[in-house]
């Protein structure tokens, strides 16, 4: 068979036939999306559920924690090739795709999401240098190309492109220049993932958003940098583990789970340490000085449940189930810390993004809600079946997992 | 950012104690700037209403119920929420008069403006405009129509700005230093009973110069920062106070 000889040497895969049932599972997401995807290239934004009020919703809300949880792909690059955890060999392959995924799906919805699509390179053609909007164009592209050209040489890998000889040496040269693309990498998201807070921090009309600074930068700039890099190695490992559910196979060991699991957990404790005094400053002085109190910023819909589930629920449990020993060695615990992880940072971009706009601002305004419609879920819906499809072809055709062979032998 | 300052500062004076509500400035906006008519109507929220009449009220059961009305233009602010935000310098603080400028061609669409603005005065175009038939006789020829997927706002109607400067120059006047006849935008010049004033609020002869500086003249959200050239006045004290967030402790402008 001619799918055979793609296979990793040494590695089982499932039967080609079943293999192309998933496939046609996702190729169902992706066409239900891609009907919504030419209605709205065909009519305009128009088709989905945003209006003046909330020009911003679940694309953005969905970009922003796609962005968050693919931040294991610089971080762990960093932890990796930077500070040299060699340990981390073993997942970094899969936190590169998971990136990969995360910010090429990010760019797509983009390209939806703009009301001119055709002029999306206006933003490098005429940029706004005070514009946070500006460096997370520039540094989520740049970005992205640092992640295409860490994923090529897994691509290259592949047992029969493997075999050319050019290829071959292609690959390895790839490899010897990798720290330099982490370390670019590492700057660029760094940056970027700040901006994207900054963009909601410096938004003084919105008292729900805003934020004091350092310098030229809100603390929303250092807590988004946080946040993600919090939550980033958690959903790496969570989408490990969940491929070893799906493929029956053992893909990473435990011993490197439950790091990732402390890596995300430590910094977890150290962004909701600022956190947490950031909404005590920001409800106490910050809100005041805007003449408004901390209870005028929720009502029935957008209550403070969500507050309490980002910091306490989704915050200090999960950090505190990741960091002790005790609780991250017992796998159930792990997994429920990560997840409850990714949750939390989920709800705080869902707050900057829905949150921040559906606040009254002036004092005769009132409340609106927002709901995504059919249009805005079938597209998000495809990305997520999108980088399904780039997740099984790697897993199916790349050695991705180096301890793979030894763990099932 | 520090609020900007130009020599000239279009601004507009609302005494809301004069104002009846009666939309004619939202429909002579309309009509002047080429705003389109939507389809769905009945969605306020996405319609195109760069001037809309907002209703107060004092909360009170008769006989003490007290309504006004708030016309909200584009604040034109000195320190706009929306210029600085924007990726792609769409928008930005006009030297001339100081108005808010919006490049149509230019705006990719990302509504991040309309995130940052807490007037809503920007909107979006989410759909192809269309006219009823005949109806796009009516024109505007100075205005340009607006496509789908870009923001767009009230400019104080800088298209009489630009043809007064042109008058005044050939008549061989100063075209920085325009009477307050020279320039009227649309909802200005329709308002029935004079509720709306505008001219240069920097020219101590031009009448909104001596209204701002009312005990009664406020501004929308001051404390924000976003330093608005639009001023509204009341004598009622409680349509003062919900001109901004007053915490209950708080004392009201002109009291």
């Amino acid at each position: 068979m001619l799918d055979k000889e793609w296979i990793p040497e040494g590695v089982e895969r499932c039967s080609f036939g079943k293999f192309i049932v998933w496939l046609g599972l996702i190729g169902a997401v992706l066409l239900w999306g891609l009907y919504a995807t030419i209605k709205i290239f065909a009519n305009g934004i128009g088709v989905t559920g945003l209006d003046n009020y909330f020009g911003f919703g679940l694309w953005i809300t969905f970009d922003l924690a796609v962005i968050a949880l693919g931040a294991g792909a610089f971080f762990s690059g960093f932890l990796k090739y930077i500070i040299r955890v060699d340990q981390l060999k073993n997942i970094i392959n899969l936190a590169v795709i998971v990136g990969f995924i995360c910010y090429s799906g990010a760019m797509l919805i983009l390209t939806l999401d703009i009301g001119q699509p055709l002029r999306a390179w206006f933003g490098y053609w005429h940029p706004n240098v005070h514009s946070m909007l500006t460096e997370v164009i520039f540094c989520i592209t740049c970005y992205c190309t640092v992640l295409i050209i860490e994923y090529i040489p897994l691509i290259l890998e592949n047992r029969k492109l493997n075999k050319i000889r050019f290829l071959h040496h292609l690959a390895h040269n790839f490899h010897v220049y990798m720290p330099l693309f982490a370390g670019i990498g590492t700057f660029l998201s760094t940056f970027h993932q700040g901006s994207l807070g900054g963009m909601y921090g410096v938004l003084f009309g919105r008292p729900f958003a805003f934020r004091e600074g350092f310098f030229i930068w809100p603390w929303t700039f250092f807590l988004f940098v946080f946040s993600a890099i919090a939550s980033g190695p958690a959903f790496t490992m969570l989408v490990a583990t969940l491929m070893e559910v799906i493929t029956g196979r053992k893909l990473v060991d435990y011993k490197t789970k439950a790091l990732m699991g402390k890596i995300a957990g430590t910094l977890l404790g150290a962004y909701l340490f600022f956190k947490i005094l950031d909404t005590w400053f920001w409800a106490t002085d910050t809100l005041p000085r805007m003449g408004l109190t901390f209870d005028q910023m929720f009502n029935d819909v957008y209550g403070q449940w969500l507050l309490w589930a980002e910091l306490g629920l989704c915050g200090i449990i999960p950090a505190i189930l990741l960091i002790v020993p005790k609780f991250r060695n017992i796998p159930a615990l792990l997994y429920i810390g990560a997840i409850l992880d990714c949750i939390g940072v989920c709800i705080n971009r869902f707050v900057f993004t829905v949150q921040t706009i559906a606040l009254p601002v002036m004092p005769f305004d009132k409340w609106y809600s927002y709901t995504p419609n059919w249009a805005e879920w079938a597209t998000t819906f495809e990305i997520i079946a999108y980088g399904a499809l780039v997740l099984s072809l790697s897993y199916r055709y790349l050695p991705v997992f180096p301890q793979e062979k030894k763990l099932n032998s | 950012m520090q609020v900007k300052e130009f020599k000239v500062k279009w601004g507009m004076v609302v005494d809301l104690d004069k104002c009846t509500g009666c939309g004619a400035c939202m429909v002579a906006c309309q009509a002047e700037n080429n705003i389109a008519p939507v389809t769905e109507g009945s969605n306020k929220l996405r319609t195109l209403t760069w001037m809309l009449v907002y209703e107060l009220s004092n909360g009170k059961d008769f006989p003490e119920h007290d309504i006004a009305y708030l016309p909200r233009p584009c604040m034109q602010c000195g320190k706009p929420s929306c210029s600085t935000v924007c990726p792609v310098v769409a928008t930005t603080k006009d030297e001339e008069g100081g108005i808010v400028s919006q490049i149509y061609p230019r705006c990719i669409g990302c509504r991040y403006c309309m995130a940052a603005c807490p007037y809503h005065a920007r909107y979006f175009n989410w759909f192809d405009p269309v006219w009823p038939e005949g109806m796009d006789k009516t024109l505007n020829i100075s205005t340009s129509v607006r496509p789908r997927g870009v923001v767009e706002k009230c400019t104080f109607c800088h298209h009489r700005f630009a043809a007064a400067k042109e008058k005044a120059r050939m008549e061989g006047r100063d075209p920085m230093h325009l009477e307050e006849e020279d320039y009227i935008p649309a909802c200005v010049e329709v308002c029935p009973t004079g509720a709306i004033v505008f001219g240069d609020l920097n020219n101590p002869e031009h009448k909104v110069a001596k209204l701002a500086k009312s005990r009664y003249a406020f501004r929308l959200l001051e404390r924000l920062g976003t330093d608005p050239q639009v001023y509204y006045m009341s004598k009622r004290e409680w349509v003062r106070r919900q001109g901004d967030n007053y915490l209950e402790n708080e004392k009201t402008k002109g009291e």
